[in-house]
């Protein structure tokens, strides 16, 4: 174990911007005569980092010095905004291109996955397109036709597999393609954002079979948006920021990190009319301090003030909770406790606590948004506005190690022998 | 073909490492037991052109038979009997359809693998393999027409000599395979060449299509080498494709300038070439897809 099977020094890679393919006779010369000056070439001078919204300079450091090692048996997930570079960084260790300065060492076999059934034909029937698709993603025919049972099984779509694929269903045509992918056995594996595909029993089958692959002891490198699947498989992370990686470390910290990243640069949305509106919130433990977290069972309070602009005869409060993926997960309001807000004169502010008991959800990240309202409309939504985390503590549930299977509740029980 | 090994010292990398990528490798380093290990994946190729090339056509490979045929109408039509143009008294279908037969294995082996960086560039985005098993699957499986239309050659020679005409295939005949592997050689090193230099300068694409058609007509396809006057000789001459040309025609019909100087000129010219496009190709595969 812990033998470092990829290892990225000092890795680069450098884009053209705007028109490429114009002009390029022009830059070939100047570069030319560079070289031949003894100069150095012109167009490496300009470092403008990786910014979709950079204009200026016309060429782009889409990756700019890398270093990454990356050992036997890691599962390693990377995230990162649009454009971040992480396909770039996957294209380069898959050898689709070069990297322009750096060096990229690979021990092992690599096979790369950043689409599914790349080369397909539509001619060709289901059966030949496993033999070609096999082949172009590099095994021998020898391979394929061991596993050609196994791959038609597990695509479960052998009744077409005679047919071209053109008159496949899109849907029957991913499961194809996933299916070969699936059966390659390279000591390293680098997958593309392609579990996304399919539908939700076939995603599931999809996300076993790279545990699976993972769990054998081979080297797998996931990119993906879906944070959830990045967790479900992944061991170690990297966060892939403007070219450069900005953080590594365990699965968890990664994620948490890219969502906090998302947030952050989320201004707080706020709707309503405003006829009543929140003045201020904040978060506290039973004695009032302000905190951020709370453990599992506990009771914290949320307390707000708002204020009427005009006279208000009903007004309701409720506090909605979503978890990181932005899944609601709960609702609390006034009515439920019987506890009427009624008739604000203009001008006055209310002030209002809420306990909200026995926390139950899953350890994690949670964000609150608050909203004042009645049954004909709005007056004021301030959305996540309050954000804090559920940590694992030992008073309500017994639970010696780490939360690992993702359910988004915790539920109390008590055990007894019949 | 020495220069080709990619095991010359120097260019092994350190043990513990099987591949390391770097921004610029040798000139030289080409790494064709890679390629070998591909070769599973060269014969799905040419399967799968050979497949989808006749799906759903009623006519299916006949079509590799009425192309040939139909040019050769046109020819003895036009430049036989319209123009007038000597077949150094060889009937004219005959003379016509043995250098249409060769010339066209040329053609489209060059037309074809020219294309091999801008019509692949899907997939060569997307996964790794050596490059090059797209272009030489192209020679094969246009191999495999060429063989057929051969045959119908010879299907056609065999009709004519019953006939009686004073036809001759002979001894020559043993240098046809040397001749189909330096028309594949020719088309394999131009077409990668080309397509090297298309992925930045995209004008190229337009002038082979007619590139190639006006070599044609400087290639002793529609005239027997004999009619060319002396002053313009050295022109058809220096074409590589010429002596092959004639070597063919002479091996099958018996008539025909036949010249082993031309022809050593001819595979010296292929060899050379091939290794260049292979190192030009290998250089470019790199990073083409950063300008396609």
């Amino acid at each position: 174990m812990s033998n470092v099977v990829i290892k990225l020094e000092n890795v680069s890679k450098q884009y053209r911007l705007g028109n490429v393919g114009t002009g390029t006779l022009s830059h070939d010369l100047n570069r030319l005569f560079a070289k031949a000056m003894g100069k150095e070439d012109p167009t490496m001078k300009v470092g403008v980092s990786n910014r979709l919204d950079t204009v200026d300079g016309r060429y782009v450091w889409a990756l700019r010095d890398i270093n990454l090692e990356i050992c036997d048996g890691e599962v390693l997930g990377i995230v990162g905004k649009n454009g971040a570079g992480k396909s770039t960084l996957l294209k380069l260790m898959s050898r689709v291109t070069s990297p322009t300065t750096g060096e990229i060492k690979i021990k092992g076999r690599i096979a790369s996955l950043l689409e599914v059934g790349t080369g397909f034909h539509p001619e060709l029937t289901g059966k030949e397109n496993i033999y070609l698709n096999g082949a172009i993603l590099g095994m021998t025919k020898k391979e394929i036709s061991s596993k050609l049972e196994e791959i038609v099984d597990f695509s479960g779509i052998k009744k077409y597999v005679d047919t071209p694929v053109k008159r496949y269903s899109s849907g029957m045509y991913v499961r194809l393609a996933f299916a070969v992918a699936a059966h390659l056995e390279p000591e390293i594996l680098i997958v593309d954002e392609v579990l996304a595909v399919g539908d939700a029993e076939f995603q599931k089958k999809a996300i076993g079979k790279m545990q699976s692959v993972s769990q054998s002891g081979r080297t797998v490198l996931f990119v993906s948006h879906n944070l959830t699947a990045v967790e479900q498989l992944c061991t170690t992370g990297i966060l892939i920021q403007n070219g450069t990686i900005g953080m590594t470390g365990t699965v968890d910290e990664i994620t948490s990190a890219y969502k906090q990243l998302s947030v952050d640069e989320n201004e707080l949305r706020r709707s309503g009319t405003r006829l009543v509106e929140f003045l201020d919130y904040k978060m506290t433990d039973m004695n009032g301090k302000a905190a951020q977290e709370v453990f599992l069972g506990d009771n914290f309070l949320v307390s707000a003030n708002f204020k009427a602009k005009e006279q208000v005869e009903l007004c309701d409060m409720s506090l909605d909770i979503r978890n990181d993926s932005n899944e609601f997960i709960g609702h609390i309001t006034n009515a439920d406790d019987a506890f009427e807000i009624k008739n604000i004169a203009h001008g006055k502010t209310v002030s209002v606590n809420v306990t909200v008991k026995n926390m139950c959800f899953s350890p994690g990240t949670y964000y609150i948004s608050l909203w004042l309202g009645n049954a004909y409309g709005t007056f004021d939504y301030i959305e996540n506005c309050i954000r804090f985390s559920v940590k694992q503590g030992d008073h309500y549930i017994l639970r010696p190690y780490p939360f690992t299977h993702r359910a988004k509740t915790v539920l109390q029980s008590s055990w007894a022998f019949k | 073909m020495n220069t080709l090994n990619a095991d010359k010292p120097g260019n092994i990398l350190p043990k513990e490492w099987t591949m390391i990528l770097r921004p610029k490798r040798n000139l030289l380093d080409i790494n064709l037991r890679e390629l070998w290990l591909y070769r599973d994946l060269v014969g799905m190729f040419v399967k799968r052109d050979f497949v989808s090339k006749f799906k759903q056509t009623i006519l299916g490979p006949l079509w590799f038979i009425i192309q040939p045929l139909l040019t050769t109408v046109m020819f003895t039509i036009i430049f036989g009997n319209i123009a007038g143009i000597s077949t150094d008294g060889i009937p004219k279908v005959l003379f016509y359809m043995s250098g249409i037969v060769g010339w066209t294995y040329f053609s489209t082996c060059l037309n074809e693998t020219s294309q091999t960086f801008i019509k692949n560039a899907p997939i060569f985005g997307k996964v790794y393999f050596p490059r090059l098993a797209l272009p030489i699957s192209v020679v094969i499986s246009n191999l495999v027409s060429f063989v057929i239309q051969f045959v119908f050659l010879c299907c056609f020679l065999a009709y004519f000599m019953i006939q009686g005409t004073d036809v001759k295939p002979n001894i020559l005949i043993l240098w046809l395979p040397v001749l189909v592997l330096m028309m594949a050689g020719l088309g394999l090193g131009f077409g990668i060449i080309i397509s090297s230099l298309t992925t930045k300068y995209r004008d190229l694409t337009h002038l082979v299509t007619f590139g190639v058609t006006l070599w044609m007509y400087a290639t002793p396809i529609i005239y027997p080498l004999s009619a060319i006057p002396e002053n313009m000789k050295l022109f058809v001459i220096a074409n590589p494709m010429t002596p092959i040309v004639e070597t063919f025609r002479t091996a099958l019909l018996g008539v025909g300038q036949i010249n082993y100087l031309h022809l050593l000129y001819s595979f010296g010219f292929t060899v050379v070439l091939l290794i260049f496009g292979v190192i030009i190709f290998n250089k470019v595969e790199k990073t083409f897809m950063d300008t396609v």
